[in-house]
């Protein structure tokens, strides 16, 4: 149960990151390792806490104090048990996750929970090192014969494809891009997650019987509908992928762009080792957008070799600490610094763009109005120069008009995809999750929402309760 | 009973005594006597609502002859020679035609016997002479005349027995006594029994007969009875025909039950007739003492003597005595196997006309004190000084011990001491080598290769089928395979009960385990460890009547629990005396649900034909589950064996063994053993050990983690026997001391016939579905699980995907947010998320508020009138931090509510208000086994004094507050020294029964009048019994815990096994006191998980006034269910001293304030709904609940009628009858004292004094602390000297410069709590025995004595100083347990110890004149070494001490010693702690000035 004064005797020691100067020079990964000695007593800082509020913070509901205190206890592989036994990547969220856990732990009432999703990295690298993590097929007497399309290879149709394929279901995972991954292959820059983090992980699903079929766009060839006839089950994880736009005059200049195609052009030439189309070397850039697609355009921008890096916020900065209404263990609404943001570039709040100004077609300078706090125009006008701008503004949900016209599919008030209670569409045998049916969220939803969509995929087939695991119950702060 | 009542839950304690004159001279004296010593024991009697009426009273005489002898003839028919005739006292029905049926079934019984009825006698009362309650139901008294034909004259009380039975059975059989009153009190040549629902003073007044001048008698035996119940019975009076007894058979259950089972193999040639046509042997549905004294009388007449069948009932404890002799031991052992001893607190007094005597349990609970007189005379009593007797008449006096036996032969003329009685009795036959030779050791057992080890995948397939979680195997198992201890937890416990639990728990955790309180005393299984056994036989047992070498034909196994090796050494006997067999407990999963029940068929059958066959062994074996075979649940199989080879009267030729994979905690072990089963080889838990020595969790080698595993199990069965103040394994076994919740009657049918079951549930097809689920778990569907992890489990620590809890991250986030922000929005969402449950979690979500006629809000009584009604929990400063307990004190004062300060003292500095009006004081001041700083200036700034019997996460537990957590000042509140571990005893040690309560009451309202005093019990079946015990014993509230709540540190096991849910022990408690017509006494509060308005509200439904809200509050200040209390490091400050961690403390009286006004607020709108405008007119107001329509699944299952029952009757609290302390002793001492007590001019007081007059001292010592403080008055102001017997109580927290001076003698209790006062006992000048040789002194002296003097020129009883934390005392002999538990102070014993001395001595010291070298083998070493006194500092001490004893008592034995120092001190044996000196040295080299070197001046 980690040492019981472990908090006490050793103050947390987040991960480390590489040198500023070292890592916007390549596109390695940012984050780096620390020393056994290190893991382990971070790992024992954990209180093992009666009501651990990590785990009803981890929508995964990951057995965070019982690896916690593996590791502590140097029970590496055990540890890894635990942990592979709720996530099916840990891999992915130890390095991509905001660690809602991190927020609700015990210890964050002082400031200083315990580096959970940090561990979970090492963890999870530490058991690709140790060749821990091995496919877990379902055995022949487990085989159903049933087969399930899984549309969509994101974090949430693999980890559903998985959850079916060791339930003994055959899982054949449709992807329209030409590697699977979603937006992990392409929208994630590699100083976040190098990509063979991915092809490992997709070569135990192979090796685990669930078949990868790229390059495959479902509702043009095949149809939605008869993708449905063909398969026992139908799973739609196709993520929410229509960008929010920025409806302003000049939109339609040279130089705007959206913060996908940035960003896939960018890891594209990474992965190739080519150039990118869309480089912004010299050029003077700007974001719109605080989130994390933000932080990962910045990041690109910086490696890229900008002349300079602005981004910008619709929202006033938030307080460094929690206020009133935010109380632990609730996600804190405070100022953060993403490790882009540590490496260079200008951060803007409260200003609202009102018009792009262009010359030749081509975009010169954005035109904003500062904001006060309760988001009403202060007056005050700024005008910004500029080459790029792109636009992180977040995601609207799914892409649906095949859906609805194929399957007839019901989608809820956001336009995402409705489901019930067993993850189950309008449509008989259609299933949806992750972001498709939950709108733009977090990669541990993704697959949380995959698991969950797995076992009631699995409960449909076999006409009984499944007993694949379940998520546990959620009961929101 | 519709209710939740049991009448077989009733207890009794009582004063007995006897008067004898030892060469049996018959007079009027000896009854005159008896008749004075039971008027002086009348206030260890009670009586309930109507104050005219007793719980009862009695007495034994000798049949006068003469006066007999005279209304024979003068009713017209004549008596035969003396012991030709019988005479019986019978009560008769009143109606006239069932009271003619009763008679003439007796006289038809006396000629079916061969004798003849000489007549009948109208026995003269008085009617008015008893209340009208007694008058109401009172019996006819009859007393019938038979005259004996025919038999030799050593067969009369046999065939007079034989009548009484036969009468007794026919009435019953043939329902002629509707009303239950045919009674016969006595039958016999020898001696007639007159008692009855009466006070003591009454009785003569009641039966003029006892006046009569011819009614003389040698022996004279008298009860006084304090009864539980007050339901008016006039047949359990004592004496009973053979005993008077003071104390509980905590083994009752069982014990009746083991004499059911040998009903078959009782023979004995001596009854005519067999024995069969006298069954029941014991007579169902009567008290305990009642039984005890039906297998007395037939073990009796069957031709022991009575103390040889006291010695097999009550055997004392010989297993670890190294001091007794083998033939005494032997005979034990061999007794053992014929009858089980008879277990529980008692004191008896027997006589059979010729011999009388007492003896008392091997624990010595109840008092006894005996007196010879010059004149030939022996008087026993309960109490001394209960007969005035001129000092120099008395020749000699003692006090009985644990285990001793003191007789009176009167025909032979003369006292029979305890050595010799038993040496007889163990001399009559060679039991040892009757037992080498019959009786087998486990090393004499052939070598047999054990089962293999399962491993890898098959044992966790097998684990996950058997139901283990990863808790069970992490959290449980691997602790106590590492250390050999049980793990420990904290905060309660807040998951469903079985019966509302999705997880399909196993069949043992629907049963809760009893346990003591108020009406006996658990023991300490690790201190008193020495009275205490798991030995254990396995075998036929023999008839009880044989004493024959073959009926010891047993194996011995050292403990219960056994090893892979072991079952198989006994698995493999086959030759000779013992047969083997196993029984498989397999069924066809294929079978479905409703193979569990042919399957349970098919296995009694197979039973009994193994039995058929000759087996005596029968091993009940669930090995060999796999996809086909699933375990029927082992209790249940075991259950049913048991109940079937006692139905067909063959449970006793084979014993019965358990090996099963379903037992894996310690509860899961003892519901075995509860259960019948000799042995148990938890063979699946033992290879989860072995797999983790494996694994590297738990440290090698394998053997030896087995058997840490199984000493851990030893040890927790200990705990759970001690916890019901039962000492032995042998009558543990088969007592069924368990209530269960949630199981249907069908099921307690089947296996477990007389356990308890008040909610019905579970019937047996529900349950075979659950034990289909656990099997699938692991070979079925659920196998599939994509990992081999076993499941979670989450039922101690909250988890995901685990079991369900109240307190859950959603749960507490919201409430400190709501109370953070003062948010009423919030508070409604934290009320939502705990009543509305998405599936019943408590037994209270089972229920609905039926709506009334609603009224408007403002026609409600205020917040702050329901406020009043708050309290928090009891929580020590020590258990949590100081910031914590002030935070909870100063809201609970701004409300107007009530903090209770746990038990652990309170600093003096919080008693008075602040100027900016802050209050810290906590209004309820706990007192506690402990007594940890419970000085009288504690006391008296109290509104409430709390006496905690039990808390609901450890009930019949002690504590430990282990040494790091006391730091300087929680010692100095304490009262005792930084650093040293302070150990709190599983009972009060002033409590063992229902009158010692009474007593204690009694002390608090003497100390501080206007306080109400509560006490404080835990949910149980039964605890209404001890509710209106409590209420008799004049508490002003009694406290309703839920076995749920409790924030100390409490073994795992204990948080979710001992006890009951609040609402079935508040609805029981509300329903009893209103049957027995004591509601209107008493407030009742409740606690333990109580979280909304809405809980609120139901608890004033089902009785309570009041409400403790413990955790929430605690959670209102930020504690966030850690559940690390118990390892000082919450992360939160509260639980915790270090500094460090307290500083990270952010609770504000604020939140706490919010919370409760939050919370009144919603009880205002819910009553406004309900159309109340004040709580009171909720209080038992049932019928405004009902069971909710909408459940589903198990809940569905369960039956809440006899929870909602509503009995007529006064349901809510009306004036309280607090104990009267207006004729108190202590109001003519402040009389005569002058100014005294203000300080003035210096008093010397001179009185008499009786025993009846209790707590002399304690009444004026609560003055002087309120005028002034802790400090009191300058040594020497008061001097009251006394001189007589004393009360009990005597000086109790008596305060600085009073000094108590007692020429005579003195009960239990003296200086209880002393607080700086002086106590001085010593015989009369005139007294003819040396004083050091005789008993001066009751039981537990100086229990919790803080600081002052006690000074006695003789010898005291048991638990001489018993929690001492200050006190300095002289004495001149102890009996065992001498200075248990002591913290601090200094111990001079002059004289012998008895044994255990120094048990749990954590801190203090004790100097002990070893004159013969005997004392070295006295010791508990646990804590304590034994030095010589070499140190000047103990030197000048000890004479210092001596000095002052010899002066104060003109000791002769002090005065020698003094004579003599320097060759007499080298036999003083210094005492000490090893703690505590390793403490003070540390203290003292701090304290020392270090050498420094100054640095140089530079110029």
């Amino acid at each position: 149960m980690g040492k019981p004064t472990g908090f006490v005797e050793w103050p947390r020691v987040a991960a480390p990151r590489r040198e500023r100067e070292a890592r916007v020079a390549d596109w390695r990964e940012v984050e780096g390792h620390h020393d056994a000695a290190t893991l382990a007593q971070q790992a024992g800082r954990c209180m093992d806490c009666g009501v651990p509020f990590c785990m009803q913070g981890c929508p995964l509901g990951n057995p965070i104090p019982d690896f916690n205190d593996r590791v502590w206890r140097d029970q590496w592989q055990t540890a890894w048990r635990r942990l592979d036994a709720t996530n099916n990547f840990p891999e992915l969220t130890g390095r991509l996750c905001p660690a809602p856990c991190e927020a609700a732990c015990v210890l964050a009432l002082d400031g200083a929970p315990v580096t959970i999703e940090h561990l979970e990295k090492e963890l999870a690298e530490r058991a690709w090192r140790e060749g821990w993590v091995e496919p877990q097929p379902a055995s022949a007497r487990l085989r159903t014969g049933k087969r399930v399309a899984i549309v969509g290879s994101g974090p949430a149709g693999l980890a559903c494809a998985q959850q079916l394929a060791r339930a003994g279901h055959l899982a054949i995972v449709y992807e329209a891009a030409d590697r699977a991954g979603g937006l992990l292959r392409y929208g994630i820059p590699d100083f976040k997650l190098e990509k063979t983090v991915i092809d490992r992980r997709l070569a135990q699903l192979v090796a685990e019987g669930v078949e990868l079929r790229c390059g495959v766009r479902v509702g043009t060839e095949p149809t939605w509908d008869r993708l449905r006839a063909e398969h026992d089950a139908v799973v739609i994880a196709i993520g929410a992928g229509r960008p929010r736009e920025l409806e302003v005059p000049g939109r339609d200049l040279d130089g705007v762009m959206l913060a996908m195609e940035f960003l896939e052009d960018g890891n594209r030439a990474v992965a190739t080792g080519g150039a990118a189309r869309h480089d912004v070397r010299g050029q003077r850039v700007i974001i719109l957008g605080g989130g994390d697609t933000g932080s990962d355009c910045l990041g690109t921008s910086l490696r890229q070799g900008a002349a300079s890096v602005a981004q910008l916020e619709l929202m006033p900065q938030p307080p460094t600490v929690r206020g009133a209404g935010n109380p632990w263990p609730t996600w804190p609404l405070v100022l953060r610094t993403s490790s882009s943001q540590e490496e260079g570039g200008e951060r803007g709040f409260a200003l609202r763009t009102t018009g792009l100004v262009g010359a030749d077609r081509r975009l010169t300078a954005l035109v904003a109005e500062r904001l006060d706090p309760a988001l009403q125009p202060t007056g005050e006008q700024v005008e910004l120069p500029c080459d790029r701008l792109i636009l992180a503004l977040g995601f609207v949900g799914p892409v649906t008009g095949d859906l609805v016209g194929q399957l007839g599919i019901t989608l809820d008030g956001r336009g995402n995809v409705a489901i019930d209670r067993t993850s189950a569409t309008s449509a008989p045998g259609v299933f949806a999750c992750g972001d498709a049916h939950k709108g733009a969220s977090l990669i541990v939803w993704a697959i949380a929402l995959g698991r969950e969509t797995a076992r009631h995929v699995d409960g449909f087939l076999r006409g009984g309760p499944s007993w694949l695991p379940a998520r546990g119950v959620d009961q929101p702060f | 009973m519709p209710g939740l009542y049991l009448p077989s839950t009733e207890r009794d304690a009582c004063g007995v005594g006897f008067v004898a004159h030892v060469k049996g001279e018959k007079s009027r004296g000896i009854v005159e006597d008896a008749l004075a010593v039971l008027g002086r024991l009348a206030h260890r009697g009670a009586c309930g609502a109507d104050p005219d009426t007793g719980d009862g009273a009695g007495i034994t005489l000798q049949l006068a002859h003469r006066f007999f002898k005279a209304e024979a003839l003068r009713l017209g028919f004549d008596l035969p020679r003396r012991r030709r005739y019988g005479i019986g006292q019978v009560f008769l029905p009143a109606d006239a035609g069932a009271r003619a049926a009763c008679e003439r079934v007796l006289e038809e019984a006396v000629v079916e016997e061969g004798h003849r009825v000489l007549g009948w006698r109208d026995v003269p009362h008085r009617p008015e002479a008893v209340g009208v309650t007694a008058r109401n139901v009172m019996p006819v008294f009859r007393q019938l005349y038979v005259g004996l034909r025919r038999v030799p004259p050593s067969a009369y009380e046999r065939t007079l027995y034989v009548i009484r039975k036969l009468a007794e059975n026919r009435v019953r059989e043939g329902a002629l006594d509707p009303s239950g009153t045919f009674h016969v009190v006595s039958l016999s040549t020898e001696t007639i029994v007159y008692k009855g629902l009466l006070l003591p003073h009454q009785l003569a007044a009641f039966y003029p007969d006892l006046s009569a001048p011819t009614m003389v008698s040698a022996i004279a035996v008298v009860h006084s009875r304090f009864s539980t119940n007050t339901f008016p019975t006039w047949d359990l009076a004592q004496p009973f025909r053979y005993v008077a007894h003071n104390g509980e058979i905590n083994t009752l259950r069982g014990n009746v039950g083991w004499i059911d089972a040998r009903r078959s193999q009782l023979r004995s040639a001596k009854f005519r007739g067999g024995l069969e046509r006298l069954a029941p042997i014991i007579v169902p549905d009567k008290s305990d003492s009642a039984q005890f004294d039906n297998l007395l009388e037939l073990l009796t007449l069957g031709g022991r003597s009575l103390p040889h069948a006291i010695m097999m009932m009550i055997p004392e404890a010989w297993e670890g005595n190294l001091a007794m002799d083998e033939e005494r031991k032997s005979f034990y052992r061999y007794a053992a196997s014929l009858v089980e001893p008879w277990d529980g607190p008692a004191a008896i007094v027997f006589t059979d006309g010729s011999l009388v005597g007492a003896t008392l349990d091997r624990n010595g609970l109840r008092p006894a004190r005996w007196w010879q007189t010059s004149d030939d005379r022996v008087i026993l009593a309960s109490e001394s000084g209960v007969l005035d007797l001129p000092a120099d008449k008395i020749v000699a006096k003692g006090r009985l011990q644990p285990g001793r036996m003191f007789v009176v032969d009167t025909s032979e003329g003369r006292i029979v001491a305890d050595d010799e009685i038993k040496r007889d009795v163990a001399g009559r036959f060679p039991y040892g080598k009757w037992l080498d030779k019959n009786v087998f050791e486990m090393d004499e057992l052939d070598a047999a290769p054990p089962a293999p080890a399962i491993g890898g995948d098959e044992l966790h397939r097998q684990l996950r089928g058997f139901g283990y979680s990863d808790e069970d195997v992490g959290l449980l198992i691997a602790p106590m395979a590492d250390t050999g201890k049980e793990p420990t937890g904290s905060m309660g416990t807040d998951t469903p009960l079985a019966v509302l639990s999705r997880e399909a728990p196993t069949l043992p955790q629907y049963f809760h385990q009893l346990f003591a309180q108020v009406t006996n005393p658990p023991i300490d299984p690790i201190r008193e460890a020495l009275v205490m056994t798991l030995e254990t036989n396995i075998g036929p047992d023999g008839n009880t009547f044989d004493e024959t070498p073959e009926s010891c034909h047993q194996i011995r196994l050292p403990g219960p629990f056994l090893d892979n090796t072991q079952l198989a050494q006994i698995a493999a006997i086959g030759e000779g005396a013992f047969e083997t067999r196993r029984l498989s407990t397999l069924f066809a999963v294929a079978d479905g649900p409703s193979g569990l029940r042919t399957a349970l068929d098919r296995l009694c059958a197979a039973a009994s034909a193994a039995i058929e066959d000759g087996c005596n062994v029968l091993i009940l074996s669930d090995r060999g589950v796999d996809a086909k075979r699933a375990p029927l649940p082992a209790l249940l199989a075991l259950g049913a064996v048991q109940q079937h080879l006692v139905a067909t009267g063959t449970r006793m030729e084979a014993g019965l063994l358990v090996e099963t994979g379903d037992a894996r905690e310690v509860h899961d072990l003892a519901v075995l053993i509860g259960y019948g089963a000799a042995a148990v080889n938890p063979y699946l838990a033992l290879d989860a050990v072995a797999e983790l020595v494996e694994r590297g969790d738990v440290r090698g080698p394998t053997a030896d983690a087995i058997a840490r595993y199984l000493h851990a199990c030893d040890d927790g069965l200990l705990k759970i026997m001690s916890k019901m103040g039962i000492s032995t394994v042998q009558s543990y076994r088969g007592a069924q001391i368990f209530e269960a919740l949630g199981l249907a009657d069908e099921v307690i049918a089947r296996g477990f016939a007389g356990t308890p079951s008040r909610l019905g549930g579970l019937d047996l097809a529900a349950l075979a579905v659950e034990a289909l689920d656990r099997h699938d778990r692991g070979f079925g569907r659920q196998a599939i699980a994509i990992t081999d992890e076993l499941p979670v489990g989450g039922r101690y620590q909250w988890r995901r995907r685990g079991e369900r809890h109240a307190w859950n991250p959603a749960s507490i986030a919201a409430l400190q947010d709501a109370v953070e922000r003062d948010d009423r929005v919030r508070f409604g969402e934290y009320q939502r998320l705990c009543d509305e449950p998405d599936d019943a979690l408590v037994l209270r979500d089972l229920l609905q508020v039926v709506p009334g006629t609603a009224i408007g809000l403002d026609e409600v009584e205020p917040v702050s009138a329901i406020v009043k009604r708050f309290v928090t929990g009891a929580m020590s400063f020590g258990s949590i931090s100081a910031e914590a307990h002030e935070t909870l004190a100063i809201a609970m004062n701004r409300l107007g509510a009530r903090s209770n300060s746990g038990e652990g003292g309170e600093e003096p500095h919080r008693f008075e208000p602040e100027a900016d009006g802050t209050w810290r004081r906590s209004a309820v001041k706990q007192i506690a086994s402990g007594r940890f700083g419970v000085t009288t200036h504690y006391l008296v700034n109290a509104d409430d004094l709390q006496i905690k019997i039990a808390q609901g996460a450890k009930p019949g537990e002690g504590g430990q507050l282990p040494g790091p957590k006391v730091d300087e000042r929680i010692a100095k509140v304490r009262c005792s020294t930084p650093g040293v571990s302070l150990i709190s005893p599983p009972p009060h040690h002033d409590i063992y029964s229902i009158e010692d309560l009474a007593q204690l009451i009694y002390d608090l309202t003497a100390v501080h009048p206007r306080a109400r005093v509560s006490v404080k019990l835990v949910s149980e079946v039964g605890v209404g019994t001890i509710a209106a015990g409590v209420a008799k014993a004049r508490a002003g509230a009694i406290v309703i815990a839920g076995y749920e709540g409790g924030t100390g540190a409490s073994p795992l096991s204990s948080l979710r096994h001992a006890g009951i849910p609040w609402e079935l022990g508040l609805a029981e408690a509300h329903q009893v006191l209103v049957l027995h017509q004591l509601r209107g006494r008493v407030r009742l509060q409740v606690d333990g998980g109580l979280r909304t308005a809405r809980d609120v509200i139901v608890a004033t439904l089902l009785g309570a006034e009041e409400y403790g809200l413990a955790t929430a509050s605690l959670i209102a200040t930020g504690c966030v269910m850690l559940r690390k209390c118990h390892l000082n490091t919450c992360s939160v400050g509260i639980a915790t001293q270090d500094p460090v961690l307290r500083a990270r403390y952010r609770g504000k009286p604020e939140q706490v304030v919010a919370f409760f006004t939050m919370i009144a607020e919603e009880v205002r709108v819910l009553m406004a709904a309900l159309g109340a405008r004040s709580l009171d007119e909720l209080v038992g107001r049932t019928e405004l609940l009902a069971p909710r329509a909408d459940r589903t699944g198990k809940a569905a299952s369960i039956d809440l009628t006899r929870l909602l029952h509503k009995p007529a009757g006064v349901a809510r609290f009306v004036a309280a009858e607090p104990w009267s302390v207006a004729d108190h002793l202590d109001h003519a001492i402040m009389a005569a004292a002058g100014d005294a007590l203000d300080g003035g001019k210096a008093a010397l007081v001179t009185l008499p004094i009786d025993n009846t007059r209790r707590a002399v001292g304690t009444l004026l010592s609560g003055e002087i602390a309120r005028r002034h403080g802790a400090r009191g008055l300058p040594d020497g102001t008061l001097r009251v000297k006394l001189t007589g017997s004393a009360g009990q109580s005597f000086g109790a927290f008596l305060a600085p410069g009073v000094e108590l001076s007692l020429e005579g003698d003195a009960n239990d209790y003296v200086g209880k709590g002393l607080s700086g006062g002086r106590i001085a006992v010593f015989p009369p000048r005139d007294a003819r025995f040396a004083a050091e040789d005789n008993a001066l002194l009751g039981n537990t002296v100086l229990y919790g004595a803080t600081s002052g003097e006690l000074f006695a020129a003789g010898q005291a009883g048991e638990r001489f100083a018993v929690r001492n934390s200050g006190a300095r005392a002289v004495v001149e002999g102890v009996g065992d347990h001498g200075c248990e538990y002591m913290t601090g102070g200094v111990v001079v014993v002059l004289g012998a110890t008895g044994r255990n001395f120094a048990a749990g001595m954590s801190g203090g010291t004790a100097y002990v004149f070893d004159k013969d070298q005997r004392f070295a083998a006295k010791v508990n070493r646990e804590l304590v070494e034994l030095e010589s006194l070499v140190d000047e500092s103990d030197l000048w001490l000890v004479l210092g001490l001596v000095e002052d004893h010899v002066r104060l008592t003109g000791s002769a034995v002090g005065r020698r010693i003094l004579d003599n120092w320097e060759l007499m001190v080298a036999r003083f044996v210094k005492v000490m702690p090893v703690e505590y000196r390793r403490v003070l040295q540390a203290r003292r080299a701090a304290a020392r000035p270090r050498a420094t070197i100054l640095p140089m001046a530079v110029s």
